[in-house]
């Protein structure tokens, strides 16, 4: 559904003025305490965060991709751990279930997860199966009428929170490739489910980590998403929701870059050296212009891939080069942005230390830049031939 | 009871304003337009009102050119269950929109008309008062708190030094002082449904009132620029500039 220019407008509005006046001045407090307020994550819920592409019809919004994207660089604008809260609900956790779940699976969570009742997880990493995600490990036996689930999943992201795990298992030990597994869906409060200690992370603290094991858990055999007839295709449900997910990360990361931005012209402009500002000087100019160039290349990419995909033209690879050159891009801009503050940027009492930390995991999270350089060569060579 | 809340689209508090350069007024080009803060705590205790089940239903106003339909739809998403616009190109005044106002009210017959105190732009701090007179209706101004209590409310309003307490019989004017409420966030589901909500648009004209200007703007300045500071050597040398120059001390 396309929503019209001025309620587009007024939507966006909202956004930057909860991002702004209530998240920024959170951020630190998020931070120092690794904890995010109950509170806040109320108050997304009554904005509708959660739901931000459910299907209306399940009490969501229903955004297209280019609106779900405008929206995400206004998030982008404060500590991404924000995001993070309700980032799997509007991403991975519920893609999958929106586009191949079966009409009782749907009206079962999609509605919870639009309010933000249900948090959801998306557990896939192994410890033995990250970048080569086909190899997981974790089993799926069927007994009786149900599946007792065996196997550890590595740095689950909001794992310590969710109502509700998207859990890929091996159905066919025959295989050891991405096509003898299935996804299912596991009521987190299942018997059978231990979560580890919560990893100590590089940065997003406020946002938790953890391992999930599952320990002869037994789920119903309609868990798989899409059911039986989904069964051994859980990779094909996730692969479809990766474009979509790649250009979330990528407006991601360029709503970060701005904000980048803003606190390296503003430090530049109050700083003084040899008697004037530090942003008279064409070093630093150069720095800050560098990163404004870079940032609206990656906010024009990520508009137009997301734009095309909504029109329908296959975007994977244009997704891919969103997520390569976005993450990356923000990584440089974070950089320069500790460079232009000198000593200061190191220290914690400006927030440009701490979002160098947080935009490092963009780059690996969602596929690594590298799994994105190799799908991106690799389709063009598919195409050209 | 109904509510009606006038609104007026006024230039975002974040912007930092740019006077032309003839004088002849603020430069609105491409400038953000918002709710005037005051006028969006009004449309808060109205809605509160409402959820309270003391009101049955919140109607928001405004005066000007099509374009403040922006900013009753933001009302109707707040919460306001409907809109009317008193549609005019012309330059609106405080008499003159306090004069529309008082043409709908004849009609609508609200019993709670909440204003916003002032307005960020013009900070005249006039139609609500002005209103109040051409209603026949009695007023609490700058109001801090707002109880209903059967067919009167009462009114905290803040006063220079304290806080004083008034009783009105409604149909009564309030109008909202900054520590009134804090308005809510619209969510982002209200923000799409208020497209649905019933916007009504009248002329003037079909109230049978004048809303030309009764008040010519002459010249808008802005602030005249600080100039630059000095750096004196000694402290003698302050108290002496202090004493002779700025004559501050003697």
């Amino acid at each position: 559904m396309a929503l019209d220019d001025s309620t587009m407008d007024q939507l966006l509005d909202t956004v930057r003025k909860f991002v702004r006046n209530r998240l920024v001045p959170l951020e630190e407090q998020v931070s120092m305490e690794d904890h995010m307020p109950a509170e806040v994550v109320q108050e997304m819920r009554e904005l509708g965060l959660f739901g931000l592409t459910v299907p209306p019809e399940f009490g969501g919004l229903g955004l297209s991709t280019e609106e779900e994207c405008r929206v995400v660089l206004e998030l982008g604008y404060t500590s991404p751990v924000f995001r993070s809260v309700f980032g799997t609900n509007n991403g991975i956790g519920s893609q999958g279930l929106v586009i191949d779940g079966t009409d009782e699976q749907k009206a079962k969570y999609l509605p919870k997860m639009a309010t933000g009742e249900i948090i959801g997880s998306f557990a896939l990493t192994e410890p033995d199966a990250g970048s080569d995600a086909g190899s997981v490990t974790t089993t799926a036996v069927l007994d009786g009428d149900s599946y007792l689930l065996n196997g550890t999943k590595r740095y689950i992201t909001n794992a310590p929170e969710a109502q509700l795990f998207t859990v890929f298992a091996r159905t066919d030990p025959t295989t050891k490739g991405s096509k003898g597994v299935s996804a299912f869906l596991v009521d987190a409060d299942l018997p059978g489910i231990t979560l580890g200690k919560s990893n100590r992370k590089m940065g997003q603290q406020g946002g938790h980590v953890c391992d999930v094991i599952f320990d002869d858990c037994r789920v119903p055999r309609d868990a798989i998403i899409g059911g039986q007839a989904n069964l051994n295709r859980g990779f094909l449900t996730a692969m479809k929701t990766l474009d979509r997910g790649r250009l979330h990360i990528a407006a991601l990361a360029v709503g970060c870059s701005e904000r980048l931005i803003e606190e390296a012209l503003t430090y530049a402009m109050e700083r003084k050296q040899f008697n004037q500002p530090i942003a008279e000087f064409q070093l630093v100019q150069a720095m800050l212009a560098d990163s404004r160039t870079e940032s609206y290349a990656g906010r024009t990419m990520v508009m137009d891939a997301a734009k095309r995909r909504d029109a329908g033209e296959p975007v994977t690879t244009l997704a891919s080069c969103c997520k390569l050159f976005a993450t990356e891009m923000v990584g440089r801009v974070a950089d320069r942005a500790v460079q232009i503050h000198g000593g200061a940027g190191y220290m914690e009492e400006y927030p440009v230390a701490r979002f160098y930390r947080d935009v490092r995991l963009f780059r690996i999270y969602e596929g690594t830049s590298q799994i994105q350089q190799t799908l991106i060569a690799k389709n063009m060579v598919r195409d050209a031939r | 009871m109904k509510v009606m809340v006038p609104v007026k689209r006024v230039v975002d508090y974040n912007v930092k304003v740019r006077v032309k350069p003839d004088g002849s007024g603020v430069d609105l080009n491409n400038v953000k337009m918002s709710v005037n803060p005051f006028c969006e705590i009004g449309i808060e205790e109205a809605v509160r009102l409402k959820e309270a089940g003391s009101a049955t239903e919140v109607i928001a106003v405004a005066v000007g050119s099509t374009a403040c339909q922006e900013q009753l739809r933001t009302c109707l998403a707040l919460g306001a269950d409907r809109a009317v616009l008193i549609e005019t190109t012309d330059e609106v005044q405080p008499l003159g929109v306090a004069r529309a106002l008082a043409a709908l009210q004849a009609k609508e017959e609200a019993g709670l008309v909440i204003f916003g105190k002032q307005s960020i732009d013009g900070d005249n701090c006039q139609t609500g008062q002005m209103f109040a007179a051409l209603a026949n209706m009695p007023q609490g101004t700058f109001a801090s708190e707002v109880t209903i209590e059967g067919d009167k409310v009462k009114v905290i309003r803040e006063v220079d030094g304290g806080l004083q307490t008034v009783q009105l019989s409604m149909p009564a004017v309030v109008s909202t002082d900054l520590r009134l409420n804090e308005p809510r966030y619209a969510s982002l589901p209200n923000i799409m449904k208020a497209k649905k909500k019933p916007l009504d648009v009248h002329s003037p004209q079909d109230l049978g009132v004048d809303v030309a200007p009764t008040m010519e703007v002459l010249n808008v300045a802005p602030p005249a620029e600080r100039a630059a500071g000095i750096i004196v050597d000694s402290v003698e040398a302050l108290v002496d500039k202090l004493k002779n120059e700025a004559k501050v001390i003697s």
